[in-house]
């Protein structure tokens, strides 16, 4: 085959195959909204407490230590992380996990398209997910309870997708190193009270002791708290919370690409 | 006609055991090949080394002039796999299934007429773990086969299949066939190798004992055959048993089984003619395939 036969040629694998993985993202989105545990824990849940929340009139006192920043104020973003932490370590892992186990990425593997590709359709639907969660938790709060939104934008989309990275890598790294779906489901669970605790769900960050406030800052939610508080504050975030974030998203993507078990 | 898959010595072993001892076997282009063999004799282990699922130890494979390891993706393409352990996400729905994979082939069958042939047409709406377990082994098929690929390799093809679904599902393998495509059949059913297969290996402890068609097996067996009849009027033995194609002779009440080469019954009814005995209820029984597997491997098929 000469060399101009081969370019059309090629040009139509990667378009096929472009329309493969599309096809793949819109197929594990459907089934993520299907599966319930990230439209119903993930959305649904912490949208139902931002509203309880938003109609307490003590929280709108403002937080000591917190910049006047309000109890209300400071539960957005952290029903934004509870979003972000349920999709990425409950269901994510549930999901993939079940995958492997059921045979799924096994057939997959017979396929031109292979396994790996469904992996990059779940982070993406799941991504696509807490996405759209986000901005209807931030209009939610904004048009139904007056929050204003965060003072540095730019700040806050760069600390929102590094929180997402760090918290869909330690989901990646929890179906890598889990034995089946229900180890992955546990672990996932598991995880995810302590870290919501240092993202401040029970009390506020600023409140715990200083012990506590130190471990808070090196945990994903934790740091990602404090980045989000930063850009509501109208500052962009501090190096600390942003480098702890991709220190966890980095290391736990290349533990999880290094140990991932395909069956 | 050209070899499609060729596999010269291959071995595998798994930690605690061989799987596959030594198993070389050629299949040609166009032809229905079957793998039969008891549970744990190899067969899955072997094809899951020709569709490049697992490394093989020892010996060398080749699936459309490809290795299986190296070039998969580009094997993928021309080869469809039915696998025992492969299914699909809970809620994926039937026809989604079948439209989601026929998009990863460059040039996919019509995956409308395949749900009509596999009769799933009424289930497309259907979510996967909604299906029973025999719509779920023709999904699995339709999946297989959605790539148009040269060559398709079916594991147990019709297990947990009822009777009437097996049957369709023969009809749509020998459609498939008649399309050109190569099919590799692994199963430990009797009816369906004699069916369907226009050869068969018979894989027994990781070894190919025999690979020729059906009916070669059946006669490489020599079994004898077997005469049952009710004599009219007493008969004894010795004149049976003074035959040179007799081998053996036995009696369940009034019931004379005889056994002999294939011209015993000749031998047989002309002795009884001479005796002026009438052989009532007369029935002659024919060596099956699976008498054959268990003369040439001495080991029993699985319950099926």
């Amino acid at each position: 085959m000469s060399v101009l036969n081969a370019v059309p040629a090629t040009a139509s694998v990667t378009a096929r195959n472009g329309s493969a993985t599309w096809r793949l993202i819109k197929a594990e989105s459907k089934l993520s909204i299907r599966d319930k545990v990230g439209p119903l824990w993930g959305v649904g849940c912490p949208l139902i407490v931002l509203i309880i929340l938003g109609v307490v009139p003590a929280l709108r006192e403002p937080v000591e230590a917190a910049g006047g920043l309000t109890y209300f104020d400071l539960y957005v973003p952290v029903l934004i992380l509870f979003n972000l932490a349920i999709l990425a370590m409950t269901a994510l892992p549930t999901t993939l996990a079940g995958y492997r186990e059921n045979g799924v990425l096994r057939r997959l593997q017979t396929t031109p398209i292979g396994p790996a590709r469904v992996l990059t359709a779940q982070l993406v639907a799941n991504f696509a997910i807490a996405l759209v969660a986000t901005i209807l938790f931030l209009a939610v709060a904004g048009l139904g309870f007056g929050v204003d939104l965060p003072r540095h934008p730019v700040g806050f989309v760069l600390s929102w997708l590094l929180a997402s990275a760090a918290l869909l890598s330690i989901g990646l790294l929890i179906t890598a190193l889990a034995p089946g779906r229900g180890p992955a489901t546990a672990i996932g669970t598991v995880l995810f009270f302590p870290m919501m605790f240092f993202a401040g769900l029970w009390v506020p960050i600023a409140q715990m002791p200083e012990v506590l406030q130190t471990i808070s800052h090196y945990t994903p939610l934790g740091a990602g708290m404090q980045a989000f508080q930063e850009t509501y504050l109208g500052h962009f975030p501090s190096a600390a919370p942003l480098l702890t974030l991709a220190a966890y998203a980095i290391g736990c993507t290349i533990v999880a690409v290094r140990w991932f078990r395909w069956e | 006609m050209p070899a499609v898959i060729e596999v010269r010595n291959l071995h595998k072993r798994y930690a605690d055991k061989v799987a596959v001892e030594d198993v070389s076997l050629t299949v040609q282009e166009g032809e229905i090949f079957g793998i039969l063999g008891p549970n744990g004799a190899g067969k899955t282990t072997s094809v899951e080394c020709i569709a490049g699922l697992r490394t093989p130890d020892r010996g060398e494979i080749e699936v459309l002039g490809l290795d299986p390891r190296r070039d998969r993706a580009e094997l993928t393409r021309g080869l469809g796999v039915q696998l025992q352990a492969g299914q699909l996400p809970e809620q994926l729905r039937v026809a989604e299934a079948l439209e989601l994979y026929s998009s990863f082939y460059p040039d996919p069958a019509d995956w409308r007429e395949l749900l009509e042939g596999l009769g799933l047409a009424e289930k497309a709406k259907t979510a996967y773990g909604k299906l029973s377990g025999g719509q779920k082994q023709r999904l699995s098929i339709a999946l297989a086969l959605v790539g148009s690929p040269r060559v398709a390799i079916l594991d147990e093809l019709t297990t947990g299949l009822d009777p009437q679904a097996r049957r369709d599902t023969w009809e749509l393998i020998e459609n498939v066939r008649s399309r050109g495509v190569t099919i590799v059949l692994v199963t430990h059913f009797m009816e369906e190798a004699e069916r369907l297969c226009d050869r068969l290996a018979l894989i027994d402890g990781g070894r190919v004992v025999a690979v020729d068609t059906p009916a070669g097996l059946t006669e490489r067996a020599r079994i004898e055959q077997r005469i049952r009849f009710r004599p009219s009027r007493p008969l004894a033995d010795h004149l049976l048993t003074s035959l040179p194609e007799v081998s053996g002779v036995t009696r369940r009440g009034e019931t004379v089984i005889v056994t002999g080469n294939d011209n015993a019954l000749n031998a047989v009814t002309t002795v009884l003619a001479r005796n002026q005995i009438v052989a009532e209820r007369l029935r002659i029984e024919q060596a099956s395939l699976e008498e054959a597997f268990v003369q040439l491997t001495g080991s029993r098929l699985g319950s099926h």
